[in-house]
């Protein structure tokens, strides 16, 4: 009977009915009531957030794992004469990424509750990029998932630009360009498929054997816009600087969330459509992810702005995750889709502890800090747990994604599970280094005395993410089980049509 | 002749009939209406009228079968249906922008409105034209008509030169175009485009065909503003008044895009390998003159005009696919492009301060703060004619890459992705004014007609995502009829 109810449109557009709401509800407003208003929007938003997270962990509880294809599947027609509609459904590799979505974003929305700029504008962008967001992870048409994907960029553009440091106009700029850039190569090789099939439907497109020089050609296309999403070395460069702009919770957005969508795009794109050309690229993949994660370790080491190393350390991470899935197998595959998720609550976490600070002191240098713990004992605890959890401690979620993927790659090559393995040791160097400053040796520095310890906002928010982190660094089955029927099916097909090289029935496309 | 078959006749030429007489009872209306404001305000509300009507009259005639009148001068067909629906149309909403502002400039004179419905007429010639001859009278109707509103405001130094500009640019063209039509028919021996379709099919190169084709193209290159005949364009947009060039950005811009998709395919479809190259060399051009040149503009209305150079461009990549698909998908984009320029020019009109109009990008800054409902709505129509997704604006870039992909011509549309790449960081600089600069005043209220249309458009931009079937079947069955 679930089947038949929309959740997925509902999950999807929920947010964006709140953010009209919000909207509506200021341009009916009183000049004097501003201060009321401001006050409720947070609720709303929260409330908005909270029942799609509820909505979210009751699809996942109806969501049967065991089966491979896409649930919950929604059709209504759109350009139907075309060939394109309005199709949405989930399978095992995206239904956590829909509840992962849906998890952070009220952590958002209370880690802003202290914003008082233009709150409403604000929210309105935060419930706008939810809508966005999940709509990627459901979309099962090319058209719609570009459009969700690409249209992300806007509220990420604003809410980098209006609520940011001081030099985040530069870095919502570069933020767009290159992620625009990267996309709309996407789009030209979506077109050029949309042209070969006559559809847009995934499904479809997923069965459709395109022919091996042309996979080449749109391989890359879609390569151009996941790489710069994920980000992979060398197009990284936009990261550090959105990340160290963007307020907290745009941090954590983008962290926990918006570099997810690459690795989503390569699982649900690039491998099942283009087999014959990710195998062919996959050495390529490999040495830029060991570029990734040895190089950007390096470079984490030297920064002396805090949000910073952790965006460089979020680099070297997605590094992992891309390992994992060239290598195709299912310790690989499996472990990059847990690095992921783990990855969302372990780097959101790591700049929700930072902007508790940054909260109090306005700096994220890190030569400012020091001897934090005697003043902040409890948020000690907690970023040094993240902390743990970023460097791969085991029994920590982080753990154990990067041990999948490293498996994963070893049965592939053992020289790319070394040269991961190398980076796992240096992220531990700056982690640990970073903390010991932050954390340890005696207050020197006047302004810290002052430092209060967490409130209660921040505790709820820091203690529900240390215990993700913790139960899945011990119990992994819940993320695996989801994931396994799925991502079994994937590798299959991917054999499969490696082994069988059939001839295309379109004539070729020039590239 | 007899009557029964003039009656028939005439009957297919119903919109353009009624602007016609409409629009010169207008004229006698405005010259012997005595009130207040002379006749400006009577003549203004009844031209809207008489544009919507003769808008009806159009969709009225595309329920029935059409048809070729005048021994094949004039055509009407879904094609010139369509176009002539969305032309009178937007003259309408012209009108309605310039309303207040040419009473508060001290502009209000009844020849405007007039003006613009005689260049709708023109416009709607234009596009129903099915021979050489009438295709230059609507052109010449519409120019004409053009030049005199350009020069509208003729106290202003600006004003004048841009319509001198216009008018010497134009005038070329015009020549170019006569030319090119005196070659064409010293070639075929005919101006009717059959006869010219005809001629144009025999087997080998004509070279005398091909030199009259690459100069209507020069000339109507000229009317689209497409590079290199691009030049007129941003000192037009900035030096005319602000309703004027919200006109001339939508409606002519329209006309001479179908005229254009009309002369290539109908009379010259046979010759589409040759003149393809021709329209790629222009689409290349103006993408880059309209990506590159926008960058650097502090002017808000030229940045409109580099930014319609750039947008025929991209609406050119589809054209040189040279088939149905091509027809429908520009269409489609100028049917997209004009609901965001209107809306864009509403908002330019509603940047009036204290001590009156302002059109630098930098006035714009702290819209969201100080005007929250026309800063979503501006943003909105930004990223709308600038291609992003979710705004419709998208589709109009997505079927016009689609048509070229579907002609083979992919290394086109990954330079013209490339290109909007570019462009789109001119139409993030006005979000950024709007959003992350610090309000440096704030406007007055807009009058109710604008400030109704920067909305409609801003929503429009979204709440047509949904419905997109229903407008591209209108183009689809439009563009079907010519092309192929």
């Amino acid at each position: 009977m679930l089947d038949q109810l929309p959740i997925l449109t509902a999950i999807t557009f929920l947010p964006t009915l709140g953010a009209i709401a919000i909207l509506l509800a200021r341009a009916f407003m009183r000049r004097e009531d501003a201060a009321i208003l401001d006050r409720n929007i947070k609720w709303v938003a929260l409330l908005v957030t909270s029942v799609v997270l509820a909505l979210t962990v009751f699809l996942v509880f109806e969501f049967d794992a065991g089966q491979p294809g896409y649930q919950f599947v929604h059709q209504i027609d759109w350009l139907s004469s075309l060939g394109i509609n309005y199709k949405m459904g989930v399978d095992g590799l995206s239904v956590l990424f829909v509840l992962l979505t849906a998890f952070l974003m009220p952590i958002c929305i209370l880690a802003s509750w202290g914003i008082t700029k233009r709150v409403a504008d604000y929210m309105v962008a935060f419930l706008l990029l939810e809508t966005l967001v999940i709509g990627v992870f459901c979309a099962l048409d090319l058209v719609l998932f570009y459009i969700f994907f690409e249209g992300s960029l806007i509220p990420m553009f604003l809410i980098i630009g209006v609520w940011g440091g001081q030099n985040r106009i530069y870095a919502a700029f570069k933020f767009f360009l290159y992620t625009f850039l990267g996309s709309v190569l996407m789009l030209a090789a979506m077109i050029v498929m949309f042209v070969q099939a006559g559809t847009t439907d995934v499904e479809v497109l997923q069965q459709f054997p395109f022919a091996e020089s042309l996979q080449t050609w749109l391989w890359l296309g879609f390569f151009a816009s996941f790489a710069v999403k994920m980000p992979m070395w060398p197009v990284h460069t936009w990261l550090p600087d959105a990340h160290v702009q963007a307020p907290t919770a745009g941090s954590v957005i983008l962290a926990g969330i918006l570099l997810k969508l690459g690795g989503y795009g390569f699982l649900r794109f690039s491998l099942p459509m283009f087999p014959d050309a990710s195998e062919f690229f996959a050495p390529m993949v490999f040495v830029l992810s060991i570029i990734a994660i040895v190089y950007t370790s390096i470079v984490a080491f030297r920064q002396t702005d805090i949000k910073k190393l952790i965006a460089y350390s979020s680099v070297a991470h997605m590094g992992f995750v891309t390992m994992g899935l060239f290598a195709m197998n299912e310790l690989g595959v499996q472990g990059a889709i847990f690095q992921m998720i783990s990855h969302g609550f372990i780097s959101g976490a790591l700049f929700l502890c930072v902007g508790v600070i940054y909260d109090r002191f306005h700096t994220r240098d890190i030569a400012f800090y020091g001897g934090l713990v005697h003043k902040m004992p409890v948020f000690a605890v907690f970023f040094g747990l993240f902390a743990m959890a970023n460097v791969g401690l085991p029994g920590t979620s982080g753990f154990v994604g990067e041990i999948m993927t490293m498996m994963g790659a070893f049965q592939v090559d053992p020289r790319v599970a070394f040269g991961a393995a190398l980076g796992v040791i240096f992220s531990a160097v700056y982690m640990l280094t970073v903390y010991k400053k932050v954390v340890f040796g005696e207050i020197t520095n006047p302004k810290l005395e002052s430092a209060t310890d967490l409130d209660r906002r921040e505790w709820i928010n820091l203690s529900v993410l240390a215990a993700l982190t913790i139960y899945f660094g011990f119990l992994t089955t819940p993320i695996t089980d989801t994931t396994k029927a799925s991502v079994d099916a994937l590798i299959q097909q991917y054999q499969a049509a490696l082994v069988t090289d059939v001839e295309p029935p379109a004539g070729e496309a020039e590239g | 002749m007899t009557v029964e078959t003039l009656l028939a006749d005439l009957s297919l030429m119903t919109p353009e009939l009624v602007l016609a007489i409409g629009a010169l009872v207008l004229l006698l209306v405005g010259v012997y209406w005595r009130s207040e404001h002379g006749g400006s305000r009577i003549v203004m509300r009844l031209s809207m009228l008489l544009l919507v009507g003769a808008a009806g009259a159009a969709i009225y005639l595309a329920q029935g079968p059409g048809g070729d009148t005048f021994n094949g001068a004039f055509t009407v067909d879904a094609f010139g249906l369509y176009a002539k629906t969305a032309i009178f149309l937007a003259a309408a909403v012209a009108l309605l922008l310039a309303f207040k502002y040419l009473e508060t400039e001290k502009l209000a004179k009844f020849e405007y409105p007039v003006l613009v419905a005689l260049a709708a007429l023109g416009m709607a010639i234009m596009v129903s034209a099915d021979d050489l001859i009438t295709l230059y009278l609507g052109l010449e109707l519409q120019s004409l008509s053009l030049y005199i509103l350009a020069a509208f405001n003729r106290d202003s130094l600006r004003a004048s030169e841009a319509g001198l500009k216009y008018f010497v640019l134009g005038a070329l063209s015009s020549g170019l175009l006569l030319y090119g039509s005196s070659l064409v028919y010293g070639f075929s021996g005919t101006t009717e485009f059959a006869g010219i379709a005809i001629a144009a099919s025999e087997e080998g190169t004509n070279v005398g065909l091909l030199f009259g084709l690459v100069f209507v193209v020069s000339g109507l290159a000229f009317k689209i503003s497409a590079a290199p005949f691009h030049m007129w364009t941003p000192d037009v947009y900035e030096g005319a008044p602000t309703p004027v060039a919200a006109f001339f950005a939508t409606a002519p811009k329209l006309a001479a895009r179908a005229l254009l998709a009309r002369v290539l395919t109908e009379p010259f479809g046979a010759m589409v390998d040759q003149w393809q190259q021709v329209i790629i060399l222009l689409a290349i051009l103006s993408m880059a003159v309209g990506s590159f040149g926008a960058l650097i503009q502090t002017n808000i209305k030229r940045l409109m005009g580099y930014s319609s150079i750039g947008n025929v461009g991209y609406a050119l990549v589809g054209l040189s696919a040279g088939t149905a698909i091509g027809v429908w998908s520009v269409l489609l984009y100028f049917t997209l492009y004009i609901i965001g320029v209107a809306g864009a020019f509403a908002v330019i009109l509603s940047m009036r301060k204290a001590e009156g109009m302002v059109e630098r990008i930098d006035d714009l800054a702290g819209l969201s703060k100080t005007r929250p409902t026309l800063a979503w709505a501006m943003t909105a129509l930004m990223f709308s004619i600038g291609g992003m997704p979710f705004l419709v604006g998208f589709f109009g870039k997505f079927f016009v890459f689609y048509a070229a992909v579907e002609a083979g011509l992919v290394w086109l549309v990954i330079i013209a992705v490339l290109f909007s790449s570019v462009s789109i960081a001119y139409y993030l600089r006005v979000v950024k004014v709007i959003w992350f600069d610090e309000p440096t005043g704030e406007f007055l209220p807009a009058p109710a007609g604008v400030a109704f249309v920067s909305r409609a458009a801003g929503l429009a931009t979204v709440l047509l995502l949904p419905i997109m079937i229903g407008l591209i079947s209108l183009v689809v069955n439009a563009g079907g009829g010519i092309g192929g």
